[in-house]
């Protein structure tokens, strides 16, 4: 373990860098609560044709998660939508 | 046509007063007539840099709330006819300024000037809002280090918001031999991450520390890569299209050996 670690060790700019990018693409996301505003109301619109949801209660957020395969974490958009009824109008649920 | 330029970073420490100095005098040296503005009101320095500490009469609070004239609050470098500066009070708050009265100070200064800077209070605060107001385009200075591109990144969108036409980038205290081994992140890291284009950088000079301890800005001395990084900056503001220097000579085989002569 000790010498395969030693071959893929980073060098700490690059850890850095890393690090900075995850940053800033959770800070620039925080930065612009419009845009987090939009996305919900899509987020909204679009499963609301196929189930009825707590819209107030809808909380979206960016998070960092471990992603498979690659090594290290992503950013990803979290979305908690609580449902309030799966049967809400199978009509839309078609178109 | 006169240009009003703020110099700042988010975060404090990284360079703004000794870049507002010497990018200042640089311009002063290309025969410029410029004004350098301390907006930090409480934690004034510029002065100190600029070695002009002992001929503050008035200050930027008593032309705002016209206790005097414009013209008794410049202080006329010793060292350069056409070079000015505005110092900060150092007993008010940010609060005895507003974004309006700023506006209103750099537009009378445009009638005199041909470069107007303002030395920004680190921070998002007051003091940065009434840094930016009246600023046509913005020099952000960063170190290649996690905090200070954060606080950059988080000031360029504020900057972008407020419609500022023109952003720069300069990034200060560059370590090359850090960078060659991988532990300080680049010119290129820096620039891809912040997205805005690059106007200089500055090697990690021991001889800024002397210069602020002498209060000599050191821009121009050719025997300083820090001073030949600070004139082409001011050579860049000025439209020109000057080459960036390889900053890595120092560090070569044959300067080693040349400092190694130049101990003895």
């Amino acid at each position: 373990m000790g010498l395969m670690d030693f071959f893929k060790k980073k060098n700490s700019g690059d850890i850095a860098k890393d690090r900075l990018k995850l940053l800033l693409i959770s800070d620039r996301a925080n930065c612009s609560p419009d845009v987090m505003e939009l996305i919900k109301n899509d987020i909204i619109q679009v499963i609301s044709k196929y189930m009825e949801i707590d819209a107030d209660g809808l909380d979206i957020q960016i998070t960092q998660t471990e992603s498979e395969g690659n090594n290290g974490s992503v950013p990803a958009l979290y979305a908690n939508i609580p449902i309030k009824d799966m049967h809400h109008n199978p009509a839309n649920a078609k178109g | 046509m006169s240009e009003v330029i703020v110099i700042t970073s988010g975060k404090g420490g990284v360079g703004k007063t000794t870049t507002t100095a010497n990018v200042g005098t640089g311009l002063a040296q290309l025969d410029k007539k410029v004004v350098l503005i301390d907006t930090d009101i409480g934690l004034r320095n510029l002065d100190v840099v600029m070695g002009l500490e002992n001929r503050i009469v008035y200050n930027l609070v008593d032309v705002i709330e016209g206790n005097c004239r414009m013209k008794q609050a410049l202080i006329k470098d010793k060292r350069y006819p056409n070079l000015f500066l505005l110092p900060s009070a150092q007993t008010r708050d940010k609060t005895a300024v507003t974004p309006e009265q700023m506006m209103k100070l750099t537009d009378e200064l445009k009638e005199e000037f041909d470069y107007i800077l303002l030395d920004c209070p680190a921070g998002i605060e007051q003091g940065f809002k009434n840094a930016i107001a009246g600023a046509d385009r913005a020099l952000i200075v960063t170190t290649p280090e996690v905090s200070a591109i954060r606080d950059a990144d988080r000031i360029i969108g504020l900057l972008e918001a407020n419609e500022m036409k023109q952003i720069h980038l300069i990034v200060n205290r560059l370590r090359m031999d850090m960078v060659s081994r991988g532990d300080m992140m680049s010119i290129e890291d820096v620039k891809e991450i912040l997205a805005i284009d690059l106007i200089g950088a500055v090697p990690d000079d021991e001889q800024i520390v002397i210069s602020t301890n002498q209060g000599e800005p050191l821009v121009g001395r050719t025997d300083t890569m820090a001073g030949m990084a600070y004139a082409n900056i001011c050579r860049r503001i000025m439209g020109e299209e000057v080459p960036f220097l390889d900053l890595n000579i120092k560090t070569g085989v044959f300067a080693k050996i040349a400092s190694l002569f130049k101990k003895n």
